[in-house]
């Protein structure tokens, strides 16, 4: 057996990937050769960290010591002072702080506050090696349950968990198996859903990205749990790491005898596939989501008949997200009643999130449920960057809302978000601080919506547009008397009547935004004036006369000719060449061009 | 995969090489690697470690390097530091004397007296 004195584990993530780990990474092996130290030092690539912000990330073991924004030129220095003599290289660790404290892993702030159950590989084990999940107890639950447990204690465990969907409607998992496992039929089906489309949400595809087989345990545990010996993951195409990591981990558990017949010498067999998904966020509601599998137009049905009963072809089918089956194994392992230990009374275990926006540390997080809006964007976030003031957060995407200030304090878990009128919804989150217009929030969501409608139903084909564009003559500072009272009714309207999930949340960030923020709605509409100073038409630059230097490099710099004057004479800026792009804020070398609301 | 058994046996196998990943190492060997280190073998003596520690499968210790302690002409020294904090710090180390470190003091707890640094003083 060869043992290495030090792992090198680097961050193989998309965030990390697309800063350039992978030359980091063949960086790191080139120099590790030239000092030859190849036999002593072992390079792994990874899963996300979570940090993403600080991409791309190395962590070094036994010492734990964690790098952050590396480059390519650091890498001989890691190499000769970490890994040859023995010094940590102070000035890579996180913040650049240069300070021990946060040197390792389990010491920075960031990690401390965070509970790691979906996530607890990734960033550990290498994610193409089916022998370090196992190393990690991966396999270890499907083996109990094939060996150990009928289908009804498998079911039983899970509804006894209180495990609830991750990917957004929060419906109890353990209640969706068992309606299918009492379903009589000649065959059954279970899907993954990985087709993660909320604008900044990013968990599902790390999960997949850093750890593969938990997905593929706990589908064949679903299986096993529902009579199904067909697993379909429906994953989107513009995740190419992820279902490259995700192929690779399939073939190896073909290979191992994981998937396939007769498994662990038992007569339950199942096999998995993947289909992918172009793209389309109406993919990811269930029906359209399987319409789409079976090779037709996504287009979403009427529920009922709900897929537990009549899904895929026709058969009993259960779909799950990604983060959801990333649960279930160590559920089964350590049992329910520990997961009932972790979380609020009615939402039970972690939950993942895909911090974004104005925050200091963007990345992955997974707190357990009913930790504060607070201490996620304080604590583990690391704050607001320029010691802006926060203003809200929207979770659950295009089809959640935002949370004010006034309600940071708010414990996270799925009923507290919907009584603050938002939702838990996949896990996307973004933070908003108070140079933030939540009219042109609310108009950017719904964008999102009307380019996504699949079209099938009036409501949100035609209702979703309406209101666009009552929002869109709202920013544009042509809002009229009334236009706030229309956008709720069509809100209203849509909400009882669209077909979809998509449709009837479709309105959800208006509606929102028109709760907490209404005041800003008519400062719009009644004075046309946003005082975030966001929405272009209304508001203007100026340069303050007395302050100009008379310098003439706004000028230079305005791509429309718009700013004149000469020595000694302020320089001004015709309000009506102006287009508004900002450049004369940015070169002026005496910051005296500002934004007027 | 047939039987429990054989899952068992990977990731028995398995967890012994990227053990050093969860920081549950039962003891950790310190090797003094600065230029008066090097210079006196402290790198071979370092790979002896390692190569000890690999025959016999030993994933519960951590082999670690340091700076210069400061008693260069007692190099290559080498720390080894239990799970409570106790250290041991042998003294002029050589690859031969590794081995019989790992057998006696890694293995059966027996500290090797006449290689430490309270004998060199002597």
């Amino acid at each position: 057996m060869q043992l290495y004195r030090a792992h090198v584990l680097v961050c193989g993530g998309t965030g990390c990937t697309s800063s350039n780990s992978n030359k980091i990474i063949s960086e790191l092996e080139a120099q590790i050769a030239q000092s030859g130290i190849q036999n002593e030092v072992k390079v792994v690539r990874t899963g996300c960290f979570g940090l993403c912000a600080e991409g791309p990330i190395i962590v070094v073991y036994p010492e734990g010591s964690m790098y952050t924004m590396v480059k390519v030129e650091d890498v001989k220095e890691i190499v000769e002072e970490h890994l040859v003599k023995g010094r940590i290289v102070k000035r890579l660790l996180p913040g650049g702080t240069g300070k021990d404290e946060n040197a390792s892993v389990e010491q920075n702030d960031f990690f401390a506050k965070q509970h790691r159950i979906a996530l607890r590989n990734c960033g550990v084990i290498n994610p193409e090696s089916i022998d370090e999940y196992i190393a990690f107890d991966g396999y270890k639950a499907l083996g109990k349950v094939l060996t150990q447990m009928t289908p009804k204690d498998v079911v039983d465990t899970i509804k006894s968990s209180g495990l609830r969907g991750r990917g957004g409607g929060g419906f109890p998992t353990g209640l969706k198996w068992e309606f299918a496992m009492k379903q009589e039929a000649d065959q059954k089906y279970v899907c993954c859903n990985a087709d993660e489309g909320d604008p900044g949400a990013f968990m599902d595809r790390s999960v997949l990205e850093g750890d593969p087989h938990s997905v593929i345990e706990a589908m064949a545990i679903a299986g096993y749990a529902i009579g199904s010996n067909q697993g379909f993951v429906y994953i989107r195409a513009e995740y190419p790491i992820a279902v490259k990591r995700l192929s690779i981990a399939i073939q190896q558990a073909k290979e191992y005898g994981i998937l396939g017949n007769n498994i662990f010498g038992t007569d339950f067999n199942f096999d998995l596939e993947i289909r992918l998904g172009a793209g389309a966020f109406v993919c990811g509601e269930e029906t359209a989501l399987m319409t789409s599998i079976e090779g037709h137009r996504g287009e979403p049905r009427p529920r009922p008949p709900f897929p537990a009963v009549k899904g895929l072809w026709q058969k009993p089918t259960i779909l799950n997200n990604v983060e959801t089956y990333a649960n279930i194994p160590q559920i089964i392992l350590n049992g329910a009643e520990w997961f009932t230990s972790i979380g609020t009374e009615k939402s039970k275990g972690t939950k993942v999130f895909a911090v974004g926006g104005k925050i200091n540390n963007t990345g992955l997080v997974e707190i357990p449920m009913g930790t504060t809006l607070r201490e996620v964007i304080y604590d583990i976030g690391g704050g607001i960057p320029n010691g802006k003031k926060f203003k809200a957060a929207q979770t659950g995407g295009p089809s959640g809302g935002c949370i004010p200030a006034s309600h940071i304090d708010t414990p996270i878990d799925y009923d507290s978000l919907i009584q603050l009128g938002s939702m838990m919804g996949s896990g996307g989150l973004i933070v908003m601080d108070e140079d933030t217009c939540m009219v042109d929030i609310a108009k950017f969501f719904l964008e999102f919506t009307v380019d996504e409608s699949c079209g099938k139903c009036p409501p949100c084909r035609i209702g979703t547009k309406r209101m666009y564009e009552i929002l869109e003559r709202i920013t544009e500072g042509k809002g009229e008397e009334g236009d706030i009272e229309k956008l709720e009714t069509l809100a209203k309207n849509i909400k009882a009547s669209a077909l979809c999930g998509l449709g009837q949340t479709a309105p959800n960030p208006v509606l929102s935004t028109l709760r907490y923020f209404k005041d800003e709605y008519i400062e719009h509409v009644r004075d046309k004036k946003c005082s975030a100073g966001v929405c272009k038409s209304l508001m203007h630059f100026e340069i303050d006369a007395e302050k100009c230097k008379c310098c003439g490099i706004c000028a230079k710099q305005c791509p429309v000719g718009a700013i004149s004057g000469e020595k000694k004479v302020p320089y001004v800026i015709d309000q009506n060449k102006c287009i508004k792009c900002g450049v004369c804020v940015e070169k002026c070398p005496f910051k005296v061009i500002s934004k007027k609301a | 995969m047939k039987s429990l058994a054989e899952l068992e046996e990977i990731r028995k196998k398995t967890l012994d090489q990227i053990n050093l990943r969860t920081n549950s190492q039962d003891m950790r060997v310190v090797v003094g690697m600065a230029t008066c280190g090097i210079a006196a073998g402290a790198r071979p003596v370092m790979n002896a470690f390692v190569e000890e520690l690999s025959k016999r499968n030993l994933s519960n210790v951590a082999v670690t390097m340091t700076g210069c302690i400061g008693i260069c002409k007692l190099e290559p020294v080498v720390e080894i530091i239990d799970k409570d904090g106790g250290k041991v710090t042998y003294v002029k180390m050589t690859p031969e004397k590794v081995a019989r470190v790992v057998a006696e003091h890694i293995v059966n707890g027996r500290v090797c007296a006449e290689y430490t640094i309270g004998e060199a003083d002597k």
